[in-house]
């Protein structure tokens, strides 16, 4: 049924990377990382449910070293996902398309994404610092 | 009997014979997650070093059992329509292609009963 020859798009290999197919990929990227870090919001509640000693083996495996990249990471996919959501929103509505605006936008969600992400992490570190 | 001409029922619902009812929840989910998910990495934040105890009286504060119920069922049902998409664009066969849809959302039943289970629990258990 499938016809195996039909022509493909521009192969990643040879098209020159841009910030707009750069942030488009990434918006993709971080909501994947986001589905599994809904897997780690459900286990982490799912823990507390099955008493002290459960709850605290998650919260020593979030506190690692490997657990707190990977928060970072959940983090920074959580802000830069919904700054860009945003943008797509604003799509939606026909905003935004002139390339100095997509380029302007593309990286006030970066700066956004960074930004938020270092003010959790002060905010968390402050938290557990001061437990 | 249907007075409405098969051109006037079909318009409107594409190819997929939904019209615009995944696109929209797709938004309409992202917009609750807007606040939901600024709240809860804040207050998640706050609560880094949690034990139980402390865990538990934070659940069960003021709103916060209804913030993360919301945040369960938006999360859970934006994951699962933007999950639907990448598998659509990139898995071919059709069996391995249903399998998954069905996959990712059975898992996500799973996963955002679980969650509301386990709030109501540490809201009211003892």
């Amino acid at each position: 049924m499938a016809n195996q020859n039909r022509p493909l798009s521009p192969h990643l290999q040879v098209y020159r990377p841009q910030i707009t197919s750069f942030l488009s990929i990434l918006h993709r990227a971080t909501g994947v990382v986001l589905a599994i870090g809904a897997l780690f919001f459900t286990y982490w509640l799912m823990a507390a449910t099955y008493g002290a000693e459960k709850f605290a083996s998650a919260q020593a495996l979030f506190g690692s070293v490997i657990g707190q990249l990977i928060l970072w990471g959940f983090t920074f996919s959580v802000f830069y996902h919904l700054a860009n959501g945003i943008r797509h929103m604003a799509w939606d509505a026909g905003w935004g398309f002139e390339l100095d605006r997509l380029r302007i936008t593309g990286w006030l969600t970066i700066v956004f994404a960074a930004a938020m992400t270092v003010l959790t992490l002060v905010v968390a570190y402050s938290a557990a610092g001061g437990a | 009997m249907q007075m409405r001409s098969y051109l006037g029922r079909s318009r409107g619902l594409g190819a997929a014979n939904e019209g615009v009812h995944h696109w929209w929840m797709q938004r309409l989910t992202g917009v609750a997650l807007v606040p939901l998910t600024i709240w809860f990495v804040f207050a998640a934040a706050g609560i880094a070093s949690a034990d139980l105890a402390e865990f538990k009286a934070w659940v069960g504060r003021h709103g916060n059992p209804v913030m993360l119920i919301l945040l369960t069922i938006a999360m859970f049902h934006h994951t699962v329509l933007g999950m639907q998409v990448v598998i659509e664009d990139y898995v071919h066969s059709e069996t391995a292609k249903v399998i998954s849809l069905m996959a990712v959302k059975l898992l996500a039943w799973l996963c955002g009963a679980s969650c509301i289970f386990a709030v109501l629990r540490l809201t009211f258990g003892g």
